[in-house]
């Protein structure tokens, strides 16, 4: 079976949902394996949502918020920008390919960019492969065991404690 | 009735007990109410005693350190099951603390680097320690070292954790007063700390916060006044509880975030991104990524405490 990304998207409700929605209505075509989340700005995404997305199975997160200077709260794509800055540095430390984490300027008009970017990354995270962070985790721990439990068992030291 | 009291340590220095017995004076108040069946680091005590007791019988336990082996495990089952009331006691217990900065490692390279890399490491035989080994005709036994180190809640149910590295004794004292009392909280909850961030109980001097540069505490004398994240340094106030009477920060150091984060906040170090993110003050990516530059290993800075209790819990292997 070929491997379909699951990815989460992050979109800023007043330039990139709306630029998401103009593809929608533009029909135009572009990958399925997107989940869409409105957020009111950029700034509002937490790297706490991003890192949940990962723990939770998403193989790669799209953070997308409207251009420099456009931002509807004056600031908050630049606070996307720095904490997106920062995040990557940082997951690449867990062992996380930071490109699994995208972040894109999108305006109301750019439907057509949307569906780019969302094929483009799609495509990346296909050659990525599957993150798989609770397997790996678990992975981690399968040997995190009392090696001398079955001793105890079979000499009944254990049932009598 | 007086009550029956143990405490333990997994993973951990023993700052926790010493944090114990820095009640001073009021250690005896506890002992006319208290009866200490179990204290390893303090008196001699062994685990088949508590293994003799019957279940619930403890009315209260306090476990610190982390756990980090299977011995560590066993014990924090065997506790659990011979307990009322079981407290995590110290950030170790709590989050993980700096034993579960090991999560960025596995197993194996810890136990190459110690046995065999380090720069004075003597061992041209090799020498590795063994689960099990032979010693004059005798079997020996050591428990598992684990892959990953787990705070006590990932191991055992915990009804209250008291945070800090260590924990201030006066929180100790208010902690083990409500016991005593009867005065506890809903299951779950923090004792012995506040509810707001560090910042509200800081007494230093807020502005803006605009940074332009992180600065290291080796390379610079911070105004004793203001604010240390204002003046560059990586402060982990913004994201950690209080109730330590900011005794790192009147000392003139930066907070490095050992009583945790607070009540509803999952990923301590996380949240640290997003805090310290937003009042950086460049705009452009070069510019922001110039201030970045001056943060060293910032994985660590941020989970330098609450590594195994973070989202990820370790590095992907």
């Amino acid at each position: 079976m070929t491997f379909e990304p699951k990815i989460v998207g992050f979109l800023c409700n007043w330039c990139s949902y709306t630029g998401a929605d103009l593809a929608g209505t533009a029909r135009i075509k572009y990958a399925p394996n997107i989940r869409s989340i409105r957020v009111m700005c950029s700034g509002r995404i937490e790297p706490t949502f991003i890192m949940k997305a990962l723990y939770e199975g998403a193989d790669g997160v799209l953070i997308a918020g409207c251009h420099p200077g456009d931002c509807h709260y004056q600031e908050g794509n630049y606070k996307a920008l720095r904490r997106h800055r920062l995040l990557k540095r940082i997951l690449h430390e867990y062992g996380v390919e930071p490109e699994r984490v995208r972040l894109e300027w999108v305006a109301a008009s750019e439907g057509e960019r949307f569906a780019k970017i969302v094929d483009e990354f799609t495509d990346q995270i296909r050659e990525l492969g599957p993150l798989g962070i609770k397997d790996s985790l678990a992975e981690a721990m399968k040997d995190d065991i009392d090696p001398h439990e079955a001793d105890k068992e079979e000499s009944g030291v254990a049932n009598e404690a | 009735m007086k009550l029956k009291g143990g405490i333990y340590w997994g993973a951990g220095c023993g700052g926790c007990d010493v944090a114990v017995l820095d009640i001073h004076e009021k250690i005896l108040d506890v002992a006319e109410k208290m009866d200490f069946l179990f204290w390893p680091i303090a008196m001699d005590f062994k685990n088949d005693d508590v293994r003799a007791m019957e279940d619930g019988e403890f009315d209260l336990v306090l476990y610190s350190g982390a756990v980090r082996n299977s011995e560590n495990e066993e014990i924090a089952k065997l506790l659990r099951r011979k307990s009322k009331t079981m407290v995590a006691l110290g950030t170790c217990a709590h989050i993980g603390g700096l034993p579960s900065l090991a999560n960025y490692h596995t197993k194996q390279s810890i136990l190459e680097r110690v046995y065999s890399e380090t720069e004075s490491t003597v061992n041209p035989e090799g020498t590795m320690p063994l689960e099990r080994s032979t010693v004059d005709g005798n079997e020996l036994e050591l428990p598992r070292f684990y892959n990953t180190v787990k705070t006590l809640d990932q191991v055992v149910d915990v009804d209250y954790y008291i945070p800090g590295c260590p924990p201030v004794p006066q929180q100790i004292v208010n902690a083990l007063t409500a016991v005593f009392n009867g005065e506890l909280p809903p299951k779950g909850s923090v004792i012995g700390a506040g509810t707001k961030t560090l910042c509200d109980e800081c007494p230093r001097e807020r502005e803006e916060k605009e940074i332009s540069e992180i600065k290291r505490p080796l390379n610079m004398i911070p105004d004793p006044e203001k604010c240390l994240l204002e003046q560059g340094l990586i402060c982990l106030g913004p994201v950690t509880r209080e109730g330590c009477g900011a005794r790192c920060i009147n000392s003139g150091a930066p907070c490095r975030g050992c009583y945790g984060p607070l009540e509803g906040v999952h990923d301590q170090g996380i949240r640290m991104i997003s805090a310290l993110a937003s009042v950086i003050e460049p705009k452009e990516e070069k510019e922001i990524d110039a201030v970045l530059d001056g943060i060293v290993d910032p994985l660590r800075t941020f989970h330098r405490f609450s590594t195994a209790a973070s989202i990820l819990r370790r590095k992907k292997i």
